[in-house]
């Protein structure tokens, strides 16, 4: 029997979105899953809480992301539980610790060819830093530590938003807004998003992940080019 | 006593409930030099008596770097030694790789005493005959600690520690000092580690620069040894502070015998 190999993602989930705001870290992805065209699921959340210290969210090969989710979630209890003094310490897996693990994984499995088909995104509290950290690991194993993430369709139709808008002293209702304004547009551009979505912050406090919510979309057919016909003759003739 | 007929293999009991060949590998670490360990919350210290098999030989090794902040000592078998400190140097250096961070020393403690008890069960191993001191700095809360591992698979945090040959005498100054550690500063701390040295030479001979080892490490240092003349600073310091002790208590009894000839005062 031959051995199998990953070649394509069959049931996907679309952009994950995040950036750094003043005191913590959000991110932002939809609920949608996708088996090709079809629209398999509307409630399938993608944003995972590990060990209330770091977020974990990723677009690509949804049953990837659930095997990398059970992995790392293994990997945070242990840290938490194996050591000799873990009932005197409380001792958690740091962000940029996990987000350096992946790579390693990641890496590991593209130089066999047969890569987990993500792109994921992680985002957490640095203590010893003392400020919020949000990076990127993607099917290669590539590492991106920035202050503004977008995966999939997101780097090309929200990350000129979110760069044009974004400051580093932004308040979370700001980052909120911000990250919701883009996934409306992700939703309107992108044909495999929905505007059901979910959004997750962390801070030093620890990590919230929202339950899924339906973004206001009933404004979107009045949108200006929605509203004129392209086809008309007295526009630029359109497709 | 019986301990004869049940000590050929480590997995056979003793009727008192006991691994005979756990207990003779712990005698190997009783053969071997002093080694102490004393920390405070911010360094820890490691002091080792360094034995030469003869006098055309250089002096035996037992301090040992592991990573940038975590550092041992040993006493007993220096092959099991080596062996231990490979394993260990290969653990921090994987950790790096895969969690772009150093090892927690609490971590690695656990796995090493896993190591060491998995020898207790099998009968194709043998324990490890050697102990260690084990000098740690947790990267992520930047505490200080300070760990021992002994054949049996046991593992233990101390504020300080000896072992090895004529260690009795260096716990017996330790337990009498160890409260004052915790706010020392790092000089105190190696002057400590060698007083407690001292009590472990065996009769004429005494510590010298040449048969004396310190390293040590903290929240922002490395780990950094302390060989040779880098060591005769802290040695005369040692002498002076010992000096200047037994002087006080030779002023002290003559105070108490009152009409004795007076001593010349220096």
């Amino acid at each position: 029997m031959s051995k199998q190999r990953t070649t394509q993602p069959i049931t996907t989930g679309t952009s994950v979105i995040g950036l750094v705001y003043d005191g913590g870290v959000m991110i932002a992805a939809d609920t949608l899953l996708s088996y090709g065209s079809m629209a398999k699921s509307f409630n399938t959340p993608r944003l995972y809480n590990i060990e209330d210290r770091i977020l974990l969210g990723a677009s690509g090969e949804y049953s990837d992301l659930q095997e990398i989710v059970a992995k790392v979630k293994a990997l945070a209890l242990q840290e938490t539980t194996n050591s000799m003094e873990s009932i005197y310490v409380d001792r958690k897996l740091p962000a940029k610790s996990l987000w350096n693990y992946l790579r390693a994984v990641m890496y590991q499995k593209r130089s066999k060819m047969n890569p987990y088909w993500n792109d994921v995104v992680v985002a957490g509290w640095d203590d010893q830093a003392d400020k919020p950290f949000l990076g990127t690991v993607d099917k290669l194993g590539t590492t991106l530590q920035e202050n503004l993430v977008a995966t999939g369709f997101g780097g090309y139709l929200a990350m000129p938003l979110l760069r044009e808008k974004w400051r580093n002293d932004l308040s979370e209702g700001e980052a909120r807004a911000l990250l919701e304004d883009a996934m409306k547009v992700l939703f309107y551009r992108d044909c495999r998003a929905s505007a059901r979505i979910q959004l997750a912050k962390c801070t030093s406090d620890g990590c919230i992940v929202s339950e899924p919510y339906e973004l206001d979309h009933s404004n979107g057919w009045n949108a200006p080019s929605m509203i004129r016909a392209a086809g008309d003759l007295d526009g630029d003739g359109g497709w | 006593m019986f301990r004869n007929q049940y000590d050929t293999d480590v997995t056979v009991w003793s009727p008192e409930g006991r691994l005979l060949q756990v207990e003779y590998a712990m005698e190997s670490v009783k053969q071997g030099s002093a080694c102490v360990g004393v920390r405070s919350n911010t360094h820890v210290v490691l002091g080792a008596l360094k034995r030469s098999v003869s006098e055309l030989s250089s002096h035996q090794k037992k301090l040992l770097e592991i990573d940038d902040h975590i550092g041992i000592g040993i006493a007993g078998l220096t092959a099991d030694a080596r062996s231990l400190a490979k394993y260990m140097r290969n653990e921090c250096l994987n950790h790096k790789y895969v969690f772009g961070a150093p090892i927690t020393p609490a971590l690695l403690m656990g796995d090493l005493a896993d190591k060491h008890q998995r020898t207790t069960q099998t009968y194709v191993r043998r324990p490890f005959g050697v102990g260690l001191l084990v000098a740690g700095i947790d990267p992520q809360f930047q505490t200080a600690h300070l760990y021992q591992t002994c054949p049996s698979g046991n593992m233990y945090e101390f504020y300080a520690s000896a072992i090895g040959a004529r260690s009795q005498s260096a716990r017996t100054y330790l337990e009498k000092h160890y409260e004052s550690f915790t706010e020392a500063s790092l000089d105190d701390l190696i002057i400590h580690a060698l007083q407690a040295l001292v009590g472990c030479v065996s009769g004429d001979d005494e510590l010298t620069k040449e048969n004396g080892s310190i390293a040590f490490l903290g929240k922002d240092q490395k780990f950094t040894m302390l060989e040779g003349d880098a060591l005769q600073p802290y040695l005369d310091r040692l002498e002076l502070k010992n000096a200047e002790e037994e002087k006080d208590d030779d002023d002290d009894e003559e105070e108490k015998e009152g009409d004795g000839p007076q001593a010349m005062e220096t």
